[in-house]
């Protein structure tokens, strides 16, 4: 069965691989400018008193590089690899709702093209009011241009993509697993996947709450968070961080996935203590969501409120030390092969163990109080989202390219670009805890000479500049790859899940014949028997209705954006009318 | 196994000698950084305050359990990945699925850490929670964009950006904004709290040593949130009440014919009077109240020191000096200007 090919297969494409790799160029193409927007504002702060960037387009440039990065780089790199592999681990044909993800992805494009489209505006009116919003300066009367609109509506877009993709997965991991994948036999990365959707499905309806209220407020004259009227600013912290610290373990959870896929292949053993890696991931879902409070420690909710929060965020560190030590008991007594993938999944452990102490120096409220809103709590998030989850997708990146392309990423350039990220890292992010300890607040757009910080920020500049240095190195191995590249065969690092089973890349239909599963490590315990030749297999034909529903989106979002009532109604019409063509579309084969 | 010392190995290429100038190397070039700056004044590794200190109590025990946890983790890994070395030829390694024991100790042994941590950390949330000794000097400071104003209920007193207080006296702090979410923070006395418009947050503490003492903003409020800095003075007893009398007094009406008298009507025909109070001539409450703005050094939300040229830059364009400044440009002539600032320097 022959694939199709054209501009045409790719936009109505159902099939998962495809739309990985679709999630993965959209998301990576984002990366890399939430990169270069985190590049200008290491420029700005290379010296002190420095006039290179205006105060406008610095606050627009932290806003939209902490947005950028957290919805449409890190949460859309793990989708990627959700919908290449997932299906693959568990041994199916595709998702559970192939249009359905299309749809997601169609939606997730849309609105982060929506929300950047700012920037080309005259005068870029991008968002400016921290990837948190805090209300009430997101309120009209502090921030009456289009600014925070286009934030707001953005973000409502890229949440209905989440929750369709989490819906998607949670039924595809639980329904469509192959015969013998019991849940305890499913790989690592599938279970992260599978608690993160629920994250997604339960995070995103709470932020949606906040930025309809926000949306109601600026839009209606309603006051939910004005105080002038019998509102409350705080209401939008509780409902900002109950959605925010669950999306901390969104954006983690996947990578240490990945790693725990990376490590026992590397090492020629399987996971150590599978099920309490497992059960912990599980639990660290669970307690993320009675935390959220310790990122308002400073807002005086009282003695007991902040004791409550500080015990809650400590005992979350004991599942999270829990799968540290079984990572090093996997590696333990090992046969470790340095491979690229594995150098960043090691990477992953030495930076996110960082990442997790200096969070407990901030679980402790009083401590928190000289901490928070510091380059101290910037120095804190980079180890545990660049050391952890990049580092991770990074780990994940090189393992299943492979698997992806059919070629296998020169190694070599592999470790340089390892290099390049692990020490331009440490020294981008590791001289902010001092300059956080010295005094220097975040989300300034200059600095005082007589802070004494002069010199660390130029370091931290200057591995700034090597960080973007590494990824010219990752981008010029991926395109060298095409041509050049070893051709990989199914399973180049002897790995043990089911997606090293087939061909690389996979063919359409993923498995001539669905496998049956006896255990965690089936390649290691049992290698494939040849397939007997297939039938006839039954693909799902591709669609142009998800994408025609999702344009209804952005176009509805126009209509508070422009203060333009009749436009609603005419997205809202391509909405409904994309998802009426797509429920009674005729099913094809 | 064999011990396969790749990374010893490489080190052992390096003579001996040598590698004393290795570490001497990475030593002085971490003392070299350190060197360049200083003396940090909002270092929140020196506090001069009670509240400061039981701060960094707390902090200092937790970071030396981090630290200890930091090198057995790091030293576990490292010393995996030097030992357990893929060889060519080598027979696959024992697969080993987990191990119950290990399980519970290793979620112990962390747990057994907190309870070091949480049992301090929570005796500290209860000992800085604010509340303050009856006969504590009253503050109460209100935050704006993109300035500090404070008020002294007991004493009668409103200034802006710089705040007093006595040395060795419990001082309250009550912390409130009238627009956006601001923190007042003076990171040698202490932690910051939120300055939340609808809210009453309250800091207590007791300054240990005169000084000057820098702080700013730390909460995100806009486009001129890193312009929005202020200074604490910690005064002796005697020099807090010279400056609590000083403050209190009706400045002088400048002299008939005085270059002050022609700028106290500058201050009146640029429309200053509809946002600043001077006692006696004007009560504007949108911006810092100037009655006794010469006593102060630094304007402009403690951006600037309080200079002839840095007023004449101030006045001349605020938005230019403090993007997003609620004080517009008001195209003040050079000649009036001039007059303006003798009277603002007149205002002791």
């Amino acid at each position: 069965m022959s694939e199709p090919t054209g501009l045409k297969s790719w936009l109505t494409t159902t099939d998962h691989k495809r739309i990985g790799k679709l999630y993965f160029w959209t998301a990576f193409v984002f990366f890399l400018l939430g990169g270069f927007e985190a590049l200008l504002i290491r420029a700005q702060l290379a010296k002190p008193d420095n006039t290179l960037i205006s105060a406008d387009t610095y606050n627009q440039l932290f806003t939209m590089h902490g947005t950028t990065m957290v919805f449409m780089a890190l949460m859309p790199l793990a989708a990627a690899f959700f919908n290449y592999i997932v299906p693959l681990q568990i041994g199916a044909r595709d998702v559970a709702f192939p249009r359905l993800n299309a749809f997601s992805y169609w939606v997730f494009l849309l609105g982060a093209l929506f929300m950047n489209a700012s920037w080309l505006l005259p005068h870029h009116p991008a968002p400016d009011g921290g990837w948190f919003g805090y209300a009430t300066l997101t309120e009209k009367q502090f921030n009456p241009g289009p600014n925070i609109d286009f934030w707001l509506l953005g973000l409502q877009i890229l949440g209905i993509a989440s929750l369709a993709a989490g819906f998607n997965f949670i039924v595809t991991i639980l329904n469509l697993r192959a015969p013998g994948m019991k849940m305890m036999r499913l790989p690592v990365f599938s279970w992260m996947t599978l608690v993160t959707s629920f994250l997604m499905i339960t995070a995103f309806p709470v932020i949606t709450v906040a930025l309809v209220f926000l949306m109601f407020d600026r839009v209606f004259g309603t006051h939910f968070y004005l105080p002038q009227a019998g509102g409350d600013p705080v209401l939008w912290q509780h409902l900002f961080w109950l959605f925010g610290h669950p999306e901390v373990y969104i954006l983690i959870l996947p990578a240490m996935g990945v790693i725990s896929e990376v490590l026992p292949t590397f090492s020629r053993k399987p996971l150590f203590g599978y099920t309490v890696v497992v059960y912990s991931g599980v639990l660290i879902g669970f307690m993320g969501w009675g935390v959220w409070s310790h990122h308002m420690f400073s807002v005086g909710l009282g003695p007991i409120a902040d004791s409550v929060f500080a015990l809650t965020t400590m005992l979350i560190a004991i599942p999270t030390g829990v799968k540290i030590f079984n990572w090093l008991a996997t590696l333990w007594g090992g046969q470790i092969r340095l491979t690229t993938a594995m150098c960043f999944a090691l990477g992953f452990i030495a930076l996110f163990t960082i990442g997790g102490l200096s969070g407990v120096t901030h679980a402790a409220p009083p401590a928190d109080l000289q901490q928070t809103d510091t380059y101290y709590v910037v120095a804190h998030f980079h180890y545990v989202l660049f050391g952890g989850t990049m580092m991770g997708l990074f780990a994940g990146m090189y393992y299943w390219w492979p698997k992806m392309t059919g070629r296998l990423l020169s190694e070599r350039l592999g470790l340089v670009h390892f290099w390049l990220m692990f020490i331009g890292m440490n020294l981008t992010f590791f001289p902010m805890h001092l300059i956080g300890l010295l005094g220097m607040p975040r989300r300034i757009y200059t600095y005082s000479h007589d802070l004494g910080v002069d010199s660390m920020n130029l370091l931290c500049s200057i591995g700034a500049a090597m960080l973007g240095l590494g990824m010219v190195v990752f981008v010029y191995n991926m395109w060298r790859t095409r041509r050049h590249g070893a051709v990989a065969g199914p399973n180049p690092w002897g790995g043990a899940t089911l997606e090293w089973s087939i061909p690389s890349p996979p063919p359409v239909h993923n498995f001539d014949v669905i496998p049956t599963v006896t255990s965690r490590v089936p390649l290691w315990d049992a290698p494939p028997k040849p397939a007997p030749p297939p039938g006839h297999i039954h693909v799902p034909a591709g669609s142009w209705w998800p994408m025609v529903a999702a344009a209804g989106l952005p176009v509805m979002a126009l209509a508070p954006l422009t203060h333009t009532v009749w436009i609603v109604f005419v997205g809202a019409a391509i909405l409904l009318f994309g998802i009426y063509r797509w429920a009674f579309e005729p099913f094809e084969v | 196994m064999p011990f396969r010392p790749t990374l010893r190995g490489t080190l052992d290429a390096v003579p001996r000698y040598r590698r004393h100038y290795i570490s001497l190397a990475a030593l002085l070039g971490l003392g070299l950084i350190a060197a360049c700056g200083g003396p940090y004044p909002q270092s929140t590794l020196a506090p001069t305050s009670d509240f400061g200190v039981a701060i960094d109590r707390l902090f200092t025990g937790i970071f030396w359990w981090a630290v200890v946890v930091f090198v057995v983790v790091e030293g576990l890994l490292l010393f995996s990945i030097l030992r357990f070395r893929h060889r060519e030829g080598a027979p696959a390694p024992e697969q080993h699925h987990g191990h119950t024991a290990l399980e519970i100790a290793w979620t112990l042994a962390p747990a057994l850490i907190l309870v070091f941590i949480a049992v301090p950390t929570v005796r500290t949330i209860f000992a800085t929670a604010g509340d303050a000794p009856p006969g504590a000097l009253r503050v109460e400071v209100i935050g704006h964009q993109w300035w500090w104003e404070y008020r002294y209920p007991d004493l009668g007193l409103v200034t802006a950006n710089e705040l007093h207080v006595p040395v060795g006296r419990p001082v309250v702090v009550d912390i409130t904004s009238t627009d956006v979410i601001h923190a007042w923070w003076t990171p040698k006395l202490g932690g910051k709290r939120d300055a939340i418009p609808g809210h009453h947050n309250k800091i207590a503490f007791r300054a240990d040593s005169i000084g000057e003492y820098m702080g700013q903003c730390v909460e995100y409020c806009g486009a001129s949130h890193a312009n929005m800095r202020l200074r604490t003075f910690v005064d002796s007893d005697s020099g807090f009440q010279a400056w609590v009398a000083a403050q209190r007094a009706v400045p002088a009406a400048p002299a008939a014919g005085s270059p002050a008298e022609t700028g106290k009507q500058m201050f009146q025909k640029y429309g200053c009077i509809g946002c600043h109070t001077v006692a006696g001539v004007s009560a504007g409450l949108i911006g810092p109240n100037l009655t006794h703005v010469a006593s102060r050094t630094t304007i402009a939300g403690a951006s600037m020191m309080n200079t002839e040229q840095h007023l004449r830059d101030w006045i001349g364009n605020p938005p230019a000096m403090k993007p997003g400044s609620m004080m517009p440009n008001m195209h003040v002539s050079a000649a009036d200007l001039t007059a303006l600032i003798v009277y603002l320097q007149s205002l002791k």
